[in-house]
């Protein structure tokens, strides 16, 4: 089994923490995990802010990156989406054969990290450790794309130590959506704000997520508030030992 | 010579339709593989459903057997405190042989007595029958047949009686209702007293129609 | 008479006013919640809701691929039932018929059923301009006709409204327009609506003209079909000797028994309830019952453009229940009126600008005003892809250039550099490490600026992924 990681450009730059984690835990689970230096940008960014054409060259890198592995692993919702919804779509809109051979190719093997790991590895109880409360906000992306279900939670309920609570209007959007963000900004941190009151209100040590880019606008607000708790990723959660704690 | 008349908007509008759509792929015939009915086939069960979801949206439901409809209707009207009644072409007269009312024939059509809306609007109650009724949404149908006039009639006085024939108007679901319908007649299908959810999206009985329904399910 | 939308500023700046006043968050709030929990318990009920989602799909693509035929035939049906026909490229084109229409009766005023159709068309204005008064009798329209105020909702036009804020305009205004408020009028929302059924009820008994839309026009029948609540709609319906109908081309529906689909997926996707208090279907006149002259309008209003996009066309499947807008966390906090435009919400900024094209401001950026959730397409009862349409009119907006998207396009060209040269790509974020003790926690600018005026940026790592899987596994 060739498995190879796809960190994603913005755990690569600003969370190389989640993506270290989910090397450590596939290492645990016995799986030898690749990372192909080749792999930048899955091209959301620009394809969901209208620039189509100019994701047609990250896609065929895509497609090179991963060539020959038998599975694509990311620790990101909303790009293995992008991957598995949206690269038809640029096929089917560009003129380069090319890119329906990419996204022939690479939406079958392409896996979110809970997809992998409860669908593939068919583990839900990784062995991880974690004594902290830990409340989980599933993304848009990964909750309605790609309909990862109870997939996360299985997994959390597993973890030792950890206690879940849940999360009030758990399913309603943290308001991040990429440009979004910045191009209707006070929508955005409204929605933000809110879901922060939610997490706040569980009392949990920990808001958990599967998407750091999400995750990234949950703890801007939470650290801009003061607030107690951080945002933080599964796989780091789930990358957890007693012997080697998440710090 | 006369100059060509330009195209009409019809024509314009069907040229653009037609147009917009050269490249459009063909769709596939619709299937149809949704159920048709949710409710087990047993008249007992659908009667019941028919009754817990009339019931459900404020409509009044009463199970009365045939022969103690006149004198249902008659205690139901005064207990209501109803002095005049619109009655229908067709209705049997039977059902209100034991109401004490005065009773004001609409029979819609020229040449015999119409009711105007002023007049409707001073009456205070209004007795039919049905078409249909659908249990698993609560709703009586009427399509202007005998016993239940024009449209109007059930639509401005206060208080709607309607008897349901249990034993062959009751139908489990809105696509075994359509069937049994004539598109060419007007229909209206009512579920429950008129209500609104204009205000902060809270259901609200009572606005423009009849503010109160009561549904006789005449049990043989 | 109500406000227009002419004029609106762009959805951010819009939002920002909304995103501000507390009581209408608060109103928007409430309300949307409340819907939302039933909606989901109505659909609940149904087990074979997916397939029902499923096959309105599929009938609403099979109509619009055949629209000229089904228009024509509907045309037929219709005639043969004893209506007339009219047909309207553009919302002047449907005023001038429909007043026209109305001065032939000799009538000054008209009763009116609500209709999103006729407050695209501005249909109340032209009507005003010629001399005739257009009455709102739906609860919410009349709240937002007496208040002067615009429609930010398609079931529930005056949604931003709560009830003590109701109260106060039927205080104030329904003496101007006819019967006055019942002296020390409550908030309670019984008592509100006792008072628009006493102020509409001597307009709905003396009209001679009602003007409708259509939820639904069955072509093989000439039927059509209004779905409503409060009976003001049978009242407009059926009172009044003249009735003309206003309605999009897109309403149609092939058969009779294609209503058994939508009857069942539009009432519970709408105000959640397994059947609406009341449904009229009329195929024509009737000798003896109701209006003795009908007349059907159909309008094109952009519809054909729409039509000619291959990804934009399913925003034509649309039956107007508005899930979308109550699930949608934008809507509930920019509110109706961001949207600049009688259809707000998600499917607004999808319809509007396909129907009036991405020339104004405000049109080219309601395909912005999404964070791409989702949540609207999991509740649409026919399916819309509505992130994937919003998508798509991003690019033809980004295409056709404007303010920021040059700016935009030429950062995008250069990151699109980078990021296919993972060597330079590496070396920029090792000096983004390197630096990350002199990064501020607020940015000025564009973009950076909008970021942290809410937010704190994240911290830098010591070394992106790349370094540490060359260190660590090579």
């Amino acid at each position: 089994m060739r498995v190879a990681l796809f960190a994603t450009c913005v755990n690569d730059a600003v969370y190389p923490s989640t993506a270290i984690a989910t090397v450590r835990l596939l290492e645990r689970l016995g799986v030898q995990v690749d990372f192909p230096a080749a792999q930048t940008c899955c091209g959301q960014p620009q394809f969901n802010t209208g620039y189509r054409r100019d994701t047609e060259p990250l896609v065929r890198r895509m497609g090179r990156a991963f060539e020959g592995y038998d599975y694509v692993v990311t620790p990101s919702g909303s790009c293995a989406a992008m991957v598995r919804d949206n690269y038809p779509r640029i096929a089917a809109k560009g003129t380069d054969p090319r890119l329906t051979q990419v996204a022939d190719s690479l939406v079958p093997r392409m896996y979110e990290l809970t997809e992998f790991l409860v669908d593939v590895l068919k583990v839900t109880d990784v062995g991880a450790y974690f004594p902290h409360t830990v409340t989980y906000h599933p993304s848009c992306h990964g909750l309605r794309m790609l309909g990862l279900g109870d997939r996360p939670t299985q997994l959390l309920k597993a973890v030792r130590g950890l206690e879940l609570i849940e999360l009030p209007g758990a399913e309603e959007c943290c308001g991040f959506g990429g440009t979004f963000a910045v191009k209707n900004a006070d929508v955005s941190a409204a929605m933000g704000e809110d879901k922060v009151r939610n997490a706040r209100s569980t009392g949990a040590d920990v808001l958990c997520g599967a998407d750091n880019s999400c995750l990234m606008h949950i703890d801007g607000v939470m650290r801009r508030q003061d607030a107690p708790q951080r945002a933080l990723h599964l796989a780091e959660i789930l990358a957890s030992t007693e012997e080697e704690p998440w710090s | 010579m006369s100059s060509p008349t330009p195209p009409s908007s019809r024509e314009r509008i069907l040229a653009r339709v037609r147009e917009a759509l050269t490249d459009a792929p063909e769709t596939p015939e619709p299937t149809r593989d949704y159920l048709p009915t949710h409710t087990i086939d047993d008249a007992a069960t659908v009667l019941d459903l028919l009754h817990e979801n009339l019931a459900d949206y404020r409509a009044f439901v009463h199970r009365v057997a045939d022969d103690e409809l006149p004198s249902f209707i008659g205690t139901l009207l005064a207990e209501n405190g109803v002095r005049t009644v619109a009655v229908p072409p067709g209705l049997s007269a039977r059902w209100l042989a034991a109401s004490e009312v005065e009773q004001l024939l609409d029979e819609g059509a020229p040449g015999g007595a119409v009711l105007t809306p002023y007049d409707l609007d001073a009456i205070d109650a209004v007795v039919t029958s049905c078409a249909l009724a659908i249990a698993e949404t609560g709703t009586i149908v009427l399509d202007g047949g005998p016993g239940q006039g024009r449209r109007a009639l059930t639509l401005v006085p206060d208080l709607h009686i309607c008897v349901v024939r249990t034993r062959d108007q009751v139908v489990a679901s809105v696509p075994q209702s359509l069937p049994r319908l004539d598109p060419g007649r007007p229909l209206t299908w009512i579920s429950g007293p008129s209500a609104t959810s204009d205000i902060e999206l809270d259901r609200v009985e009572g606005v423009h129609g009849p503010r109160t329904l009561h549904v006789v399910l005449l049990c043989p | 008479m109500s406000g227009t939308f002419v004029g609106m500023p762009a959805f951010p700046k819009a939002a920002h006013e909304a995103v501000g006043n507390t009581t209408l968050r608060a109103n928007l709030r409430h309300a949307t919640h409340t819907i939302r929990d039933k909606r989901a318990k109505a659909v609940a009920e149904l087990d074979d809701w997916a397939l029902l989602r499923e096959a309105g799909k599929q009938i609403k693509d099979h109509t619009l691929r055949h629209l000229d035929t089904y228009l024509v035939q509907l045309e037929e049906t219709v005639t043969a039932a004893g209506g007339t026909v009219h047909w309207a490229t553009d919302a002047d084109e449907a005023n001038r018929i429909v007043t026209h229409l109305v001065k032939e009766t000799g009538e000054c005023e008209v009763v009116k059923v609500k209709s999103m159709a006729t407050q695209e068309i501005g249909l109340n204005e032209a009507l005003e301009e010629a001399g005739i008064a257009a009455y709102e009798t739906d609860l919410a329209e009349l709240i937002v006709q007496l208040g002067h105020d615009r429609p930010s909702h398609i079931l529930v036009p005056a949604i931003h409204r709560n009830r003590g804020e109701i109260r106060d305009i039927f205080t104030k205004e329904m003496g101007e327009w006819g019967r006055p408020a019942p002296e020390g009028l409550t908030d309670t929302p019984a008592e509100l609506a006792e008072a628009a059924r006493l102020h509409l009820r001597e307009k709905f008994l003396r009209a001679k003209v009602g003007i409708s839309g259509a939820n639904f026009m069955v072509a093989e029948t000439g039927t059509l079909v209004v779905v409503e609540s409060e009976g003001n709609g049978r009242m407009c319906l059926t009172l009044p000797e003249t009735l003309i109908s206003v309605v999009g081309i897109e309403k149609i529906v092939p058969t009779w028994r294609d209503l058994e689909i939508f009857l069942q997926t539009l009432p519970r996707s709408s105000t959640a309830e397994r059947m609406n208090p009341y449904t009229s279907m009329w195929t024509g006149t009737t000798d003896t019952d109701g209006p003795r002259a009908f007349h059907l309008v159909l309008i094109d209003n952009g519809r054909t453009d729409t039509l000619a996009d291959e990804v934009g066309r399913q925003a034509l499947r649309c039956i107007r229940c508005s899930a979308c807008l109550n699930v949608c966390p934008v809507y509930e906090r920019a509110g109706g009126h961001a949207y600049g435009s009688v259809y707000p919400g998600p499917i607004g900024a999808i319809l509007s600008p396909q129907l009036r094209g991405t020339t104004s401001e405000i049109d080219a950026s309601l395909p912005y005003a999404s964070s791409l959730c989702g949540a609207c397409y999991e509740v649409c009862p026919v399916a819309i892809d509505i992130p994937e349409v919003l998508v798509h009119l991003r690019e033809k907006v980004a295409d056709q250039g404007g303010p920021g998207h040059r700016l935009e396009r030429a950062a995008i060209k250069a990151a699109g550099w980078i990021l296919d040269h993972p060597g330079a790509l590496a070396a920029g974020e090792r000096v983004a490490s390197r630096t990350r003790k002199l990064h501020p926690k607020k940015l000025p600018g564009p973009g950076a600026g909008q970021w942290t005026n809410s937010r704190d940026l994240p911290q830098m790592p010591a070394e992106p992924f790349r370094d540490w899987w060359k260190k660590n596994r090579t």
